[in-house]
This record gives structure tokens, sequence and C-alpha cells, in this order.
């Protein structure tokens, strides 16, 4: 069904949205791929900080074209997920509730969503300009040096994603490819 | 004896870079337009729906189609009578890339070493094929490659007796583990014979051919078709999210190989699939 939520995505909010769900998003998230997830994974390792607050929020993996004069952001897709996987189960025990990306998770961080109640979102792959355009503010907030792989808070209005995996665990690619 | 200044290469390759990641050429968009009346799946549907829709923006708003505006994969078709005057042939291709993700406001994707990781911070380098061929022109194709899909490309070293089946069997496997990751509708290109790295390299020249020009040959031809079938049967669907359209289309190149050997390599390619050709 499709379903309109705001950020922060609370765990009640969490738990109502179900795999196969198409769900419009508005408020803050933050976006943050390869090389911030490592970043902050070692700098938690160490017992340091991290440059977002992770309850209650939702990540993006998108890395965007630069934006030129009088746009928001340039072109912003969604990256393939699976190369976050090793750092994620550590940023759900901090209170990360949901993540934007495409394609599949490995078991480690479905175990990790179901514990720890988060959600995981796919956007569609390959349309970056179109999702440009639920993007109505972004800043980059760290690891400017990182380039486009910087972390930057976005505020977007009913960005369209589709629950992939919910908080029990259910998984919608898993159901594709079971009949395949 | 034909001379062709590297100040022309330089402009050529910065505005191929821009074309291609602006525009698909229109085979590939008449395709992805064109899935949405096959799809039967309703997520399917809304998902080809949005890639015709990002495919208008892109253009009317002047915003990439995709923001992995990916590796730059540059073909060289050189006349053995052509003489290249001004600078280094490959650096002024480099330049060419370094003004054209300059300029276009395209990504920068590349790092200069693996394992180091650090950005070039201007999309260099290339990568680049050469050939020699007869004649006095110079033909370039520039097609810049996305990652999301190169990853779930692979190589299969098959043995002669696997034969044709065993051919269908690693494209098969190789469409079903991209699944999702690949950004379907994919392109495959597939490239069968010659050794290691020159199925890989048949592989990548599969996906910058027309889609509506068929191979040439027949029996591999009809290989295009029933893969594209088969593939387009496993019910992976736009998104991964399951339907019909899973491929757009089934690319093959071939060369001979060696008594013992049946290398296959699949390049799987997402439905952005850029390519842009120009002679110069």
């Amino acid at each position: 069904m499709d379903r309109y939520i705001t950020t922060p995505l609370t765990i009640q909010k969490v738990e109502e949205l179900q795999a196969g769900d198409y769900v419009y998003i508005t408020g803050t998230i933050f976006t943050a791929r390869d090389a911030a997830h490592q970043r902050m994974y070692e700098s938690m390792l160490q017992g340091g900080e991290i440059p977002i607050e992770l309850q209650d929020n939702i990540i993006y993996y998108l890395g965007p074209t630069p934006e030129r004069e009088g746009q928001v952001i340039g072109s912003a897709g969604p990256t393939t997920s699976s190369r976050m996987d090793k750092y994620t189960p550590m940023l759900l025990e901090q209170g990360l509730k949901g993540m934007i990306g495409k394609g599949k998770r490995n078991n480690e961080v479905i175990a990790s969503m179901v514990k720890n109640k988060a959600v995981y979102f796919a956007a569609v792959g390959g349309a970056g300009a179109l999702l440009s355009k639920k993007i109505k503010e972004s800043k980059v907030i760290a690891y400017d040096d990182l380039g486009t792989e910087a972390i930057r808070e976005l505020y977007v209005e009913e960005f369209p994603v589709i629950v992939v995996v919910d908080s029990q665990g259910n998984n919608l690619y898993e159901i594709v490819m079971q009949k395949c | 004896m034909r001379t062709i200044s590297t100040d022309i290469i330089i402009q050529n390759i910065k505005e191929m870079c821009i074309e291609a990641n602006y525009k698909l050429a229109s085979d590939v968009e008449e395709r992805v337009r064109g899935a949405k009346l096959s799809e039967e799946s309703i997520l399917g549907k809304q998902i080809l729906g949005q890639l015709s829709e990002n495919l208008d923006i892109a253009v009317s708003d002047n915003i990439p189609i995709c923001q992995d505006t990916g590796m730059a994969i540059i073909f060289v078709k050189i006349g053995q009578e052509v003489h290249i005057e001004g600078v280094n042939l490959e650096d002024a291709i480099n330049e060419g890339i370094r003004q054209g993700y300059e300029e276009g406001y395209l990504r920068k994707s590349v790092v200069s070493d693996p394992l180091i990781r650090l950005n070039t911070k201007d999309n260099t380098p290339g990568i680049i094929h050469y050939e020699i061929v007869p004649g006095d022109r110079l033909e370039l194709t520039v097609a810049p490659k996305g990652f999301g899909s190169e990853n779930m490309s692979r190589i299969y070293m098959l043995k002669p007796s696997d034969g044709v089946n065993g051919v269908k069997q690693a494209v098969l496997e190789t469409v079903k583990l991209a699944g999702p990751n690949a950004c379907p509708p994919i392109v495959v290109g597939v490239g069968i014979g010659g050794s290691f790295e020159k199925s890989a390299l048949l592989s990548k020249k599969a996906l910058t051919r027309n889609m509506n020009q068929p191979s040439p040959k027949e029996h591999i031809r009809k290989l295009e078709e029933e893969l594209l079938v088969e593939i387009n049967q496993l019910g992976i669907g736009p998104g991964g999210l399951g339907g019909k359209i899973t491929a757009l289309g089934v690319n093959i190149e071939t060369y001979p190989t060696h008594i013992a050997g049946l290398p296959v390599a699949i390049n799987i390619c997402c439905h952005v699939n850029r390519h842009v050709n120009r002679i110069l």
C-alpha cells in the first residue's frame, strides 16, 4: 500500500511499514556511502564520535553529481547497498532506523534490522535526475574532503521508495527470487 | 596520410562524455520507453514509468541521467593512414575526459590506486582500448560505465563440451546473481571465444553495439534472441521487484578461440547503457 511518512523514523512508524509498501518520505535524511561509512566505522571502533545523530534517522546511500548554479543537488539516485553491509549492524545498534539504497543485504544486516527494529528501502536505481527533484535542501555537514562521498544533510519531500526489508525481516527481493 | 590534431580529439572526447551522460542513444531509449508496454507487474510498470520520466528530466533540467556517471571507457579505432599531431594521444584522451567531467557537472568516481583509494578528482584516467584499422579515419566510442552493474559481471572458462547450453547457463546464472543490484532492466553484453581477457573486451564492446543490429552470424543472432526470452522468464523484473522485463537486450560478440577452450564473459549494464560514437 501507499504510505506517507515523515522523519524522524520512530519505532512506531517502523513497525507499521511492511515489505512491498510504496512509501513517500518527507523530512531530514543523511547521505553516506562507502568512504563515509568506513570512516564512521573506524571512528566508532576507536570509541570516537561520528558526525551524525543516528537515533531514529535514515541514511541514504548516495554520491550525487555536482549541482549546477540554481540546482539544489545534481543527479541523486541510490548506490548498491551491499557494500555498506560490513558497517551497517554497528550503526543499527546505535539507533539508525532506516536505510535507502538498492540491491540485496546480507543476513547479518537483516538479523540486526530485526533485532533493532529498522527498515530497508529501495529507491529506483538509475533514476537520479527524477529523484533529485524530490530533494529540496542539501548541505555537506561532514567529511568534505571525500568529495561526492561526503556526508550531506538533505531535506526531502515525498521522496519515493519501496520497503524491501521490513522490521520483521520480510524480504521483497527474496520473495521475487524464490520464484526464479 | 591524413593529419588529425589532438586538439580536435580533446574537444570531441569532452563533448562525447557530456552527451553520453545526458541523453541515451536512440536504440536504448526506445527500449526503455517501450518496456512499459510489455510489462505486466504493476510495480514494474510504475518503475518503468519513472525511468521514462527520468530521461525527460535529464534533458529538460540538465541533470545527468544517473549519478554514477561512470568510469570513461574509450574505444579508439585508428586508421593506419592517420597521422596524429600535437600531444601524446593518451594524454589528449584523458584531457578530453577531464574537461568533459568538469564542464558537464559529472561525478568524479575514479580512485588513483585500487587499495589506497584516493579520488583523482577529475575522473581520469579513462580506460582506453586501441585498434589499428585500414583507412584514414579515427573512430571514437565513449562509453561511461557505472559500477553497480560492472560489479555483477563475470567470466567463465567453460569446456568446449559445455557448448551452447553451457554458455546459456553461464549467462542466466550471472543475471540471476546480479538480481536487483545491477539496476534492472539491464543490457547484457556477452563475449564468447578468444582468451580470458579477449572475452571480457568483447563483452564490453557488445554493450556498445546498437541493439537494433543483431549479430550478422545466424547462430549467434538466434542465441541473442533465445537468451533475451529466457532472461525475461526469470521474473526478476524492473528494480528486481518482479516482472517480465529483466533485460532490454542481449548483444553477443565472438572471436576464434583455442581447441581446448570456451571463454565466456558477461558484462552487465544497467538500463543507462551509455555510448556515443563519432568518426573523425
